[in-house]
């Protein structure tokens, strides 16, 4: 399958001359679409380092990263936001919801950056937050929601604008066992039933039985070489003392 | 949608910015009241005058400041091809006596009984026509108390020598602590200690259509070692010798500036808490694919929100004590034309307060929402 992101010998510094910091060192890596990859590491491995360069958030030192086919590295500045905003969604670890705004206005403002009309906007987002189950959350404040329902308005806000890649850093960090599973549920659907790519970075172990592929970094680098460090998983090791919840997802 | 909505998240703050604007909006709206109110009354006398030129001394300055010539000066004002009607005219200084004998500074404002310029207007008590009785004055009664009238027909003294209140006026200020006292040329005389002969100022009034130009040029070349002034010019020279030359106008637009500065602090600093307290939601929205001009959007009108609502309140209050100066000897004037102008200050205050906020986050690096 074609890959989404291609990443190929990207190198990051941080500084210059003796005080410099590597990041990351001539990192090749592929994700295509449908697929789940897991980035693992130690704190300061360069795993955040490369989702923010694959997400076109920070630029790298040399190397070359596309996405969708196109060669993000040689655009200027200005069309960065324009990447991102087509191609790229986000869900993050503390859910970055806006306080302030309702449910639906959260997953809204991602169309509101597209210049969508606000009526419109918050229909598709009210379609957005059923599809994560959360249909009759969409007037809630994010202070009246529990982490995992944060956790999916987050995750409606990434795939309103149809993304092609869906990066999540730590999804289900702050999640206990039960939403998390909700969480790692509804990022396979959207890989398994929209074709996007998901790549995740991760300490959660419980996630790795979700993965199709799971790359390690340390010290900057992929572990074992090669373009890509492959692991297959063993089956989802997370426990569902309840069974498997029945998502609203499409 | 989210300007609107984090300023109302955080009502406390949003409180607080508003305070800061109304307290600054309102600061500026009555000091600048106050100048306007200052303005117009240095020169209330002249621009309500009817007149179209003013002859006075070479070298007079100012209104309070005139210098004798003779009257006989009217007469050859009344040769000068152009002219309508030539009218004497006195404003000095005098002093009050009050029943309790204190003593007051008052202007007297001599008037020629026959003419049609420099009389009082705004009358509540009393005609015009009263001066003709011996020894009668008007006053504004914003100053009954200050000079001890009590009622009309009242015996006062004024430069020892006897005065009567016939009239009162409503609205006539003055800008130094002398109440206009309105009384005949020749009592303007016996109250100024001025010959019987002489006069401060001529009146002009053109006939229709004369051109005030070299109208100013024939009386300037025929009357000797005097100036030919228009009304609006002399009331334009009033106004800046008492706003300008005295400093005292200086020092209300200081006030008025300084409201302003206030304001810009105070809402610089609650705008930019805001959004260093927003950070991450703007870092957020950046990685999200927000451009930096979405989110100065987004900073702008917050700013521009909290200003058009505290100036709202603002120009309440202001209205509410311009209104209330009205009963008092110092008017706050608070035109549309004014109000108009604080708005656009206002809007123009909060935004420029913005642009510290403005500045971080220009700087802020979106992979910041990937650090904890």
């Amino acid at each position: 399958m074609a890959a989404v992101i291609t990443v190929r010998q990207v190198t990051k510094s941080y500084g210059e001359g003796a005080a410099a910091v590597h990041a990351l060192g001539r990192v090749s890596l592929d994700v295509a679409a449908g697929e789940i990859l897991v980035m693992m590491g130690p704190s300061g491995s360069g795993k955040t380092t490369l989702l923010s360069i694959m997400g076109v958030i920070l630029r790298p030192s040399s190397g070359t990263v596309l996405v969708a086919g196109h060669d993000v590295t040689a655009l200027p500045e200005r069309e960065l936001p324009g990447v991102r905003l087509r191609h790229i969604g986000f869900v993050f670890q503390g859910f970055n919801l806006f306080p302030a705004l309702t449910a639906a206005e959260n997953v809204a403002i991602a169309l509101d950056l597209r210049g969508e009309r606000r009526p419109a906007a918050l229909t598709r987002a009210k379609d957005a937050l059923a599809s994560v189950g959360l249909g009759d959350k969409a007037d809630a404040l994010p202070a009246n929601l529990s982490g995992g329902q944060k956790q999916r308005v987050a995750i409606a806000r990434a795939l309103v604008g149809d993304p092609t890649v869906i990066l999540a850093d730590e999804p289900t960090a702050a999640l206990d066992s039960h939403s998390g599973q909700l969480v790692m549920d509804l990022l396979t659907r959207l890989a398994r039933e929209q074709q996007r790519a998901v790549v995740m970075v991760t300490h959660d172990n419980r996630t790795l039985g979700y993965a199709d592929r799971i790359v390690h970094i340390e010290d900057g680098a992929l572990r074992e070489g090669g373009p890509v460090a492959i692991e297959r998983p063993e089956p989802n090791p997370w426990a569902f003392p309840h069974g498997r919840p029945a998502l609203a997802f499409k | 949608m989210l300007a609107l909505r984090n300023l109302l998240h955080d009502r406390v703050r949003f409180i607080v910015t508003l305070v800061g604007i109304v307290f600054s909006v309102v600061l500026s709206a009555v000091q600048l009241g106050l100048f306007l109110g200052f303005t117009r009354a240095t020169a209330d006398v002249i621009e309500q005058s009817k007149a179209d030129l003013w002859v006075v001394s070479r070298g007079v300055t100012h209104l309070e400041s005139g210098v004798p010539f003779s009257e006989s000066l009217r007469h050859l004002a009344l040769g000068v091809e152009g002219v309508a009607d030539a009218q004497a005219h006195i404003v000095s200084f005098g002093t009050w006596t009050r029943p309790d004998g204190a003593r007051e500074g008052v202007m007297v404002v001599g008037v020629e009984r026959d003419g049609a310029m420099g009389q009082p207007w705004n009358l509540v008590a009393g005609t015009v026509d009263d001066l003709d009785r011996p020894d009668a004055v008007i006053i504004d009664e914003l100053y009954k108390d200050k000079l001890g009238v009590t009622h009309l027909g009242q015996l006062v003294e004024l430069r020892d020598r006897r005065a009567r209140v016939v009239g009162f006026t409503r609205g006539i200020r003055t800008f130094t602590t002398a109440p206009a006292v309105f009384t005949s040329l020749a009592n303007a005389r016996k109250y100024t200690g001025l010959r019987t002969d002489q006069a401060l100022y001529l009146l002009i009034k053109a006939k229709p259509g004369a051109d005030l130009a070299p109208l100013c040029e024939a009386l300037a070349h025929r009357l000797p070692d005097i100036e030919v002034r228009t009304t609006a010019g002399w009331s334009a020279t009033q106004r800046n010798y008492w706003m300008f030359g005295t400093g005292a106008g200086i020092s209300v637009l200081i006030a008025a500036a300084l409201g302003l500065l206030v304001g810009v602090v105070v809402v610089a600093q609650t705008i930019y808490a805001a959004t260093v307290d927003h950070i991450r939601e703007y870092g957020t929205l950046k990685a999200m694919g927000a451009t930096n001009g979405y989110i100065y959007r987004v900073i702008i009108r917050q700013s521009a929100i909290s200003g058009v609502i505290g100036y709202g309140f603002a120009i309440g209050i202001a209205a509410l004590v311009s209104h209330a100066s009205q009963a008092g000897t110092t008017a706050i004037l608070l035109p549309w034309t004014l109000a108009a102008a604080l708005f656009v200050l206002t809007i123009l205050m909060c935004i420029s307060a913005s642009v510290v906020s403005i500045n971080k986050v220009t700087r802020l690096d979106p992979a910041m929402v990937f650090k904890g």
